[in-house]
């Protein structure tokens, strides 16, 4: 009987467990979306700040995240590919690779904060680029470099060898192969990545601080040397700075919520890439 | 031509590969050579155990052992949370779900690993440190406790993701053997599969601290700031990635301040260094 | 004396029709083969006898199985007792990732009610029942999985053993084996029958000549012949059997 009711018991808790973890994420999304939904407006969505943040929308934000994220990922995303095609197709397989991928994955699990004083020191200062766009998404390109990197050495170690000797076997050059035959069938793996890299960077808060993001900035960015507003910084600063909590803090679940949707949609885009390719892969 | 295009993109993947090496090292030798000069002014001992965080003080003082146990006592304290949640997420996930009810469950749990910090920082800030405050009765809502628990949620997902990696790695037929011997679900989950999986379990955990240890804004929203030795949960604290990023604004290029916030990147970056040393090792082990 | 008996015994998973009619008496203390191409249904049958089926998420049966004189698929049914009273071994040795007398003892510790003293006697009683002790009474507390394939079949016997299980189920427990260590586990079978009932599904038609007192043939979830082992194999009833027998498919 003992047994039984620990039985019992244990699968219990297990239950416990899930319904605690996805009862909270519902609660969470669920309270973001009703206090943001009630500031969401197009007029939001699509105008600058006024009176010191009181008021107004998140429109320079909004268009600072696009370019912080997009140049970002243009960077990382072909020297990740490639440094992953070194590792799987040219690196001697043994120390030097090994080494590789812990330099990668020690990468991958160095806290952001450290990223934005790297980029500080580096772009900011050393290189001289200032607090702009361009050092922002620099260093927000060495923080996905290293999720670039594992996520496409993954893909194309899953690549079939067999392909790859057909591809010789016909003439191509070790490189002809790899262009022609083995980035294309991993592409839509690291595509799927390359939209979670996307997601997570759009997100990041703690590597543009110093490197890029403004507080306040009406102007939209006229050149990558210009300092930018983004969503993830804006709504940090509506929750700690500034002195008007109640006009500020229904910007900042306004924000919150678009910031949300904006990451949820990339993500789900990728996921829903994923689960597609899982049942078309044919070899 | 084809052989020198061969060559030419050989040449491109190989500095692609060296500079990400580079950047990684760029990284350690940057905090260090902006944050090692402190200690010609500090002594390390002083540093790393001194009481008083006094940056800008005129007789400053640069002692981080409060900022330190305002990490651990947060990290810890969201692993209090994650752990039983996230290790009984993955069970229920791996072993008990039947297959409708994972094909929901699995993408959720991986959805609140999706989510920005900043929005659990708002979310903690606006929502649960008010809720906090009132319960518990006290002056602010803003303190380890509530810190731990949005921060326990946030690692939820990275240690329930490696646990049910780790459970599914166990042979079907151990699971069936436990089975036929008599032994109930539970008693094949507690004294098969987890004894089974526990390098992956273990892993997973390590990962999660490294995680929470590094993790900036929610302990800057939520964790109250205040550089004390926290005489309980409810107090506020400053973890080290808070007061590196509240007070990285107020710092002079390559002042004593600057050097000591680089000083304090340098204790974090080894520890979170050690720490995914330690995951991949074990991981090794599988 | 019977030992199972099912009667009108169907199967289904989801929209198969795995199990049709099966009638079976298993005499108690004998050897019992289940032969018959792979697909016919013969593991699921013997995974009928300790609900091994149950976690199957779509299966559905209907009809009785009695085990002695209880009917193991009524609710009330402690699977817990059922399953340690019915052993089981499988088709690939599955020793837990434990040391050797951790996995004998594992039965008896789960159910708690055992003291140090008695499992000690228990797990070496088993060993020595599954001719395994000379071979490990000196590295008892060393890794299972250290030991060859053959020794670890034998030690899931001995784990299945040390329950005091009445019925046996052996699920083509010699065919991830070498010839030799087959041979071994084939004698030990034949030693065993004085304690239990042993089942035993093979798809190795020589050897349930060898080892079994009776034959169940099977095609496509029905029992065609079922009948002694000598009489099966010299004089067949059915045609499909004959056919079997003499190799014409599988």
């Amino acid at each position: 009987m003992r047994r039984k009711l620990n039985a019992k018991l244990g699968i219990l808790s297990l239950y416990v467990a899930i319904a605690i973890s996805i009862g909270f994420l519902l609660i969470f999304i669920f309270s973001i979306f009703y206090k943001g939904s009630s500031v969401l407006s197009w007029s939001f969505l699509f105008s600058a700040p006024r009176a010191a943040m009181t008021e107004g929308g998140i429109w320079p934000a909004l268009v600072g995240t696009f370019w912080l994220s997009f140049l970002a990922v243009l960077i990382s995303v072909p020297v990740g590919i490639l440094s992953a095609v070194y590792l799987n197709c040219y690196a001697q397989k043994g120390n030097w690779v090994s080494l590789v991928k812990i330099c990668v994955n020690t990468l991958a699990g160095i806290p952001s904060i450290i990223f934005g004083l790297f980029g500080m020191a580096l772009f900011v200062n050393l290189m001289g680029f200032q607090v702009s766009l361009l050092s922002g998404a620099l260093t927000l390109a060495v923080v996905s470099l290293p999720i670039v990197i594992n996520a496409s050495y993954e893909a194309i170690s899953s690549v079939s060898g067999d392909f790859m000797e057909a591809s010789y076997a016909l003439g191509a050059s070790k490189r002809q192969s790899i262009l022609r035959i083995m980035i294309p069938t991993a592409m839509p793996n690291i595509l799927t990545s390359v939209i979670l890299v996307t997601g997570r960077v759009a997100g990041e808060t703690a590597p543009i601080m110093f490197t890029a993001a403004t507080f306040f900035n009406r102007q939209l960015p006229r050149s990558v040397f210009d300092e930018v507003m983004a969503l993830p910084y804006h709504i940090f600063a509506l929750m700690t700075e500034g002195t008007h909590a109640d006009q500020q803090v229904p910007i900042a679940y306004g924000s919150a919520l678009v910031l949300l949707l904006l990451v949820l949609l990339i993500s789900g885009s990728a996921l829903i890439l994923r689960y597609q390719l899982r049942k078309k892969r044919q070899w | 031509m084809k052989k020198l295009y061969d060559s030419l993109f050989y040449l491109i993947t190989l500095i692609c590969a060296v500079g990400t090496m580079i950047m990684l090292a760029g990284i350690i030798i940057s905090i260090f050579n902006e944050g090692l000069p402190l200690f010609r002014h500090v002594k390390i001992w002083d540093f790393l155990f001194g009481t008083f965080w006094y940056p800008t003080h005129a007789e400053a003082e640069f002692g981080i052992s409060t900022l330190i146990v305002g990490s651990l006592v947060v990290t810890l304290g969201a692993l209090v949370i994650a752990i039983p949640l996230g290790l009984g997420s993955a069970i229920f996930i791996s072993e008990i779900a039947p297959a409708w009810l994972r094909e929901i469950c699995k993408p959720l749990i991986e959805l609140l690993a999706g989510i920005p910090s900043v929005v659990y920082g708002l979310f903690g800030m606006a929502l649960l440190a008010p809720m906090i405050r009132q319960l518990f009765h006290l002056d602010s809502g803003l303190n380890a406790f509530t810190a731990a628990i949005i921060l326990g949620l946030m690692v939820l997902p990275i240690i329930s993701s490696m646990c049910e990696d780790a459970l599914q790695s166990v042979p079907k037929a151990l699971r069936e053997a436990s089975l036929a011997l008599g032994a109930t679900r539970w008693e094949t989950i507690t004294r098969v599969l987890i004894p089974a999986s526990r390098t992956g379990v273990i892993g997973g955990v390590l990962m999660g601290f490294g995680r929470a240890i590094g993790e900036t804004m929610v302990v800057l929203m939520v964790a109250g700031g205040s550089a004390q030795m926290p005489k309980s949960i409810f107090q506020s604290v400053r973890p080290m990635t808070a007061a590196i990023s509240a007070e990285m604004g107020e710092t002079v290029f390559r002042d004593i301040h600057y050097q000591s916030l680089f000083a304090i990147a340098i204790v974090l970056f080894i520890i979170t260094f050690g720490f995914s040393l330690l995951s991949e090792t074990m991981g090794r082990k599988r | 004396m019977v030992k199972i008996k099912t009667s009108n015994l169907n199967l289904h998973f989801g929209q198969n029709h795995v199990l049709k009619n099966v009638n079976l008496e298993i005499e108690e203390k004998k050897i019992t083969a289940i032969i018959g191409p792979s697909g016919c249904g013969k593991s699921t049958l013997l995974r009928t006898f300790n609900r091994m089926n149950d976690f199957k998420d779509d299966m559905k049966i209907s009809g009785s199985i009695m085990v002695g004189d209880q009917d193991i698929y009524l609710d009330k049914i402690d699977l817990s007792h059922l399953r340690a009273k019915v052993g089981m071994v499988f088709q690939k040795p599955n020793p837990f990732p434990k040391s050797i007398y951790k996995n004998v003892s594992y039965g008896l510790d789960i159910q708690g009610k055992f003291s140090k003293s008695e499992i000690q006697a228990k797990v070496e009683e088993s060993l020595c029942a599954a001719w395994l002790w000379e071979e490990v009474k000196d590295r008892l507390h060393s890794p299972a999985m250290s030991l060859s394939g053959g020794q670890q079949q034998r030690l899931c016997i001995a784990r299945a053993l040390a329950n005091s299980p009445e019925v046996l189920l052996l699920d083509e427990p010699t065919s991830a084996l070498d010839p030799q260590s087959t041979a071994r586990i084939e004698e030990l079978c034949v030693a065993l029958k004085q304690r239990v009932s042993i089942l035993i599904v093979t798809h190795n038609i020589a050897q349930a000549g060898r080892i079994s007192d009776y034959t169940a043939f099977m095609y496509l979830g029905e029992v065609v012949e079922y009948a002694d082992t000598s009489q099966m194999f010299t004089v067949p009833k059915d045609k499909r059997t004959e056919a079997y027998l003499n190799g014409v498919f599988g």
